[in-house]
């Protein structure tokens, strides 16, 4: 079917092992003018999330982490992990990317 | 024509007659003239708050319920320390053991109840004590004092609020307990296991099936034998194994008396003119011993001495809960496996819930939580009103929030709730009553509500529902003037998060999280940096800094900029350089390409738009100039910003150059709760702008003047003085006391302008200035907390710390440019 021969097509990029990441912490993906910041949270689940608040371009990367969100540092806006959106009464969403996790492995999907 | 006065004679001063009297006052404030005795030499206090005193998390002032004002007030005369010897019917008249003695035209006799003592050999010692009153718990606070391990004899309510107390306050503990599982008259065998394992994981020995024989001891207890041989060390042993009506003064005036003193349902006693409330009565062949139905037979007793009336005294179920900070349990009514009973059980045992509820014919019969006691008022209302169940049976025990479909939202729980559903168990106040309450007074605070309910104002427990009830009448009115928690992750303050940290000695932030309840898994933006501060200040060289829940400058040591790029300030002390310094800062700036270079406010320079991967390197070359981190992102020591003084100025009166070096070479390292700057001037011509910092110094001829408390930000406020010291050394261990006692008790964020507002300058003067042994104790716990602060930041990073935080993860331009 057709969404199986997509899903085969994904190209999947390793970036690093999950412990390169601090539990409740994030590390950063440079492609071109593009960065993505690889989060890893307190139970070990990982997201990617382009490193750029909605509300000013924030770098989320530097942000605190919890309870699979994070809270940019520039202006504490609160950002889903899952989906990129803006919890709360802000309104905004940052562009969010695949991730597989194999073997403690990270691979993105970008 | 005005009416004499009667004259009412009260025996005892516990919660029940205090309850009475304020019943009392509200209908007909001007009837009596009221006198009490009161054996105890003190005001009426909550005997249930004793155990929060006993563990440290609350005071005796935190818990008075009538201070000497409120009997001022109202006329009453109060003999403390009076214990009544003999009531004369007859002449209708009471005379206390010290010879007062005062008439009466109707009696109240509320003598409470006794402590049980078994009377095992060595019951006598010195060392064995009741847990009845505030002398007890003085007791056990003196013996803790010394150490050693307590023994308590007695596994119900009492015996376990006691032990985890007594282990808050460092006791080692045993608990011994005659039946097979702990509280066996309110909880199941299950929910008992339940409370013994978490009792155990917090150090507390349990052993159950435990039959003392004896209390050895030469002059004060020493130790404590079984009937099986087993020896236990005890310094302390504390006997809560039950309670027995007080009567003795009552059946020597000839009262009727059966297990307590006998009185019909309108509290009268076989005498009309002498009334009973409390523990020592019994009504209708019961007696009881929690608080609730004593409250009821307050209200009762009210009624009928200010008229007539139909009141009458109905038993009722009384839940239980355990005051034991993070333990959760609630029970009611019947849990027996009697004929015709069925359970519903649920079990969690990953997160230590467990919940059962009893039905007979399809009736909410008994419920007994542990762990998630949301529901517990939901089943006490289906228990009293004997709903049929058996249409929502299937999802009874996920609790009311899941009937209909519905996900846990709490307000919806307490929306859905009837007009006359019970809210506060121990003052029996309804829903309607708190409404009604807060929309005809206008109430807008939790004090307020509890000011005039009395609903949460005992135990506690139910203030989260009266604040959802507040919510759910005022919007977001409540939620405006509500007394702040620290966020929206939990209800306690900084200041009790502070006090909790300590009393309970929690060392982490998960623990913190857990042991009070945060409503979130791990906390938030605001709550993790401050809890991350506390334990850094309380535990020094213990607690490990949590790097994840600080704030990114804290974490890399330098200013973020709103374009993701850093700012660099090397510290420079006392704002003294040198051509070397300044040389290799020019260098730092060429070869890194650092765009700006900018003198501060706090005498120093700022390299601002250094790109993250370029902050190692650029410290790198800053030490190996002599350089370190000057912490211009830190809530702790920014700079010392000073005059030329002496050394130069045709004004000066000191070196305040060299104390200014000398004082930040003191201070930096420290985290505080906010930033904290500080300057010295040479003369008061103040040229360093002392008197609008954190904390400043003027020097004149004859010493030193200390200030503090300035503010120059968006908040403008002269500084207020400490006081004047003679020498050098004096200037350092005054202002590291001062320091330590902010970095003690502010709370997160808190300047120290605000943070000496709320203590007092008076206060903050008497402990750092004008008590030498508290400032002396304050510097020394200043300098050992130092011994692990001042690390350079930056050379521990250049050395390899913390490495992840500088260097991306992965780079993937170059592949795909491929």
């Amino acid at each position: 079917m057709n969404i199986q021969v997509s899903a085969d097509a994904v190209q999947w990029t390793l970036v690093g092992a999950v412990t390169d990441i601090p539990r409740q912490g994030a590390r950063c993906v440079k492609r071109g003018d593009m960065t993505v910041a690889v989060f890893r949270t307190s139970d070990d689940r990982v997201f990617a999330l382009e490193d750029k608040c909605p509300h000013k371009n924030g770098p989320l990367s530097q942000g605190i982490v919890h309870d699979g969100c994070v809270t940019c540092p520039l202006h504490n806006w609160v950002i889903s992990l899952e989906t990129g959106s803006a919890q709360g009464a802000d309104e905004g969403q940052t562009a969010s990317f695949p991730v597989k996790v194999e073997d403690g492995r990270i691979y993105l999907s970008l | 024509m005005t009416q004499e006065k009667q004259r009412l004679v009260i025996v005892g001063n516990g919660m029940a007659p205090g309850r009475m009297l304020e019943e009392l006052f509200d209908r007909a404030p001007d009837v009596y003239d009221v006198t009490i005795f009161n054996a105890e030499p003190r005001v009426n206090y909550d005997r249930i708050m004793l155990s929060p005193v006993l563990s440290g998390e609350k005071t005796f002032e935190d818990i008075v319920i009538h201070d000497d004002a409120w009997y001022a007030e109202r006329g009453v005369t109060l003999h403390r320390g009076e214990k009544v010897a003999k009531i004369d019917r007859a002449a209708k008249m009471v005379t206390s053991e010290g010879g007062l003695a005062a008439s009466y035209d109707k009696l109240v006799i509320a003598t409470g109840s006794s402590p049980f003592i078994i009377p095992v050999p060595g019951h006598q010692l010195p060392g064995v004590l009741a847990y009845r009153d505030l002398d007890d718990v003085d007791g056990m606070l003196g013996a803790c004092a010394k150490g050693g391990r307590a023994v308590v004899i007695g596994g119900g309510l009492l015996g376990l609020e006691a032990a985890a107390g007594l282990k808050a306050q460092g006791m080692d503990v045993t608990v011994l307990h005659l039946m097979p599982t702990l509280m066996e008259r309110q909880l199941d065998a299950a929910a008992g296991y339940l409370l013994q394992r978490e009792l155990e994981s917090r150090g507390i020995d349990v052993r159950c099936g435990a039959n003392t024989k004896a209390i050895h001891g030469e002059t004060c207890v020493e130790a404590v034998e079984l009937e099986d041989g087993t020896m236990i060390d005890a310094s302390l042993v504390v006997m809560a194994v039950g309670i027995r009506p007080s009567a003795d003064l009552a059946k020597e005036a000839g009262l009727e008396i059966g297990r307590g003193i006998v009185t019909d349902a309108t509290l009268r006693t076989s005498d009309p003119d002498v009334f009973s409330v409390g523990e020592c009565t019994e009504v209708d062949g019961r007696v009881y011993g929690l608080v609730a139905p004593l409250y009821t037979m307050a209200k009762v007793a009210a009624e009928h001495l200010t008229g007539p009336s139909e009141a009458a005294f109905k038993h009722a179920e009384t839940p239980t809960k355990l005051k034991v900070t993070g333990i959760n349990l609630y029970s009611v009514g019947e849990f027996g496996d009697a004929e015709g009973t069925e359970d519903v059980v649920l079990r969690d045992a990953m997160r230590g819930t467990y919940k059962r509820v009893i039905l007979k014919d399809n009736k909410v019969i008994g419920a007994v939580l542990y762990g998630d006691v949301a529901d517990g008022m939901w089943y006490n209302e289906m228990l009293k009103s004997g709903e049929d169940v058996s249409e929502f049976r299937d999802t009874l025990i996920f609790g009311q929030a899941y009937q209909g479909g519905g996900g846990a939202d709490p307000l919806a729980i307490v929306a859905n709730l009837a007009d006359d559903a019970e809210i506060c168990g121990c003052n029996g106040i309804c829903k309607g009553d708190i409404v009604n309450a807060i929309t005809e007074k206008g109430l807008a605070s939790l004090d307020g509500v509890r000011a005039h309910t009395k609903a949460s104002a005992s135990c506690g427990t139910c203030t989260g529902l009266v604040e959802d009830l507040m919510t759910l009448t005022l919007g977001d009115d409540f939620a405006a003037g509500a007394p702040a928690g620290m966020c929206g992750c939990t209800t306690h303050s900084h200041g009790d998060v502070r006090r909790l940290i300590k009393a309970k000695e929690l060392k982490s932030i998960p623990e913190v999280i857990q042991e009070l309840e945060w409503t979130t898994p791990e906390g938030c933006a605001k709550c993790r940096p401050a809890l991350n501060y506390y334990l850094v200040s309380d535990w020094p060289g213990e607690y490990v800094d949590d790097m994840q829940s600080r704030f990114i400058n804290e974490r890399v040591h330098a200013n973020i900029q709103k374009d993701g790029t850093y700012s660099v300030v090397p510290r420079m002390f006392g704002g003294i350089t040198t051509p070397d310094e300044l040389r290799a800062i020019a260098d730092v700036a060429d070869k890194f390409e650092i765009p700006t270079v900018k003198v501060t406010g706090g005498q120093r320079i700022d390299l601002l738009g250094v790109k993250k991967e370029d902050l190692i390197p650029v410290w790198d070359d800053l030490n190996k100039a002599g350089m370190i981190s000057g912490a211009a992102y830190a809530k702790g020591l920014r700079t010392v910003k000073t005059c030329v003084g002496s050394d130069w100025c045709r004004f000066g009166t000191q070196d305040s150059t060299g104390l200014g070096i000398k004082l930040e070479q003191l201070l930096w390292g420290a985290w505080s709760p906010a930033k904290l700057k500080l300057a010295v001037s040479g003369c008061p011509r103040n040229c360093s702008e002392s008197t609008c910092k954190d904390i400043g110094i003027i020097c004149v001829d004859s010493g030193y003047e200390i200030l503090y408390g300035g503010a120059a930000g968006l908040h403008i406020q002269g500084t207020t003085m400490l006081g004047k010291v003679p020498t050098e050394q004096d200037v350092l261990e005054t202002v590291g006391a001062l320091t330590q006692y902010y970095r003690e008790t502010g709370y997160y964020l808190e300047r120290i302008y605000k943070w000496a507002d709320r203590i007092g300058y008076d206060h903050i003067k008497s402990v750092i200035y004008d008590d030498l042994e508290q400032r002396a104790a304050y510097f020394d716990r200043f300098i050992f907390s130092q011994k692990f602060a001042q690390i350079d930041p930056w050379a521990e990073r250049v050395a390899g710390a913390e490495a992840h935080e500088f260097a991306p993860l992965a780079d993937l331009t170059l592949e795909a440019a491929e």
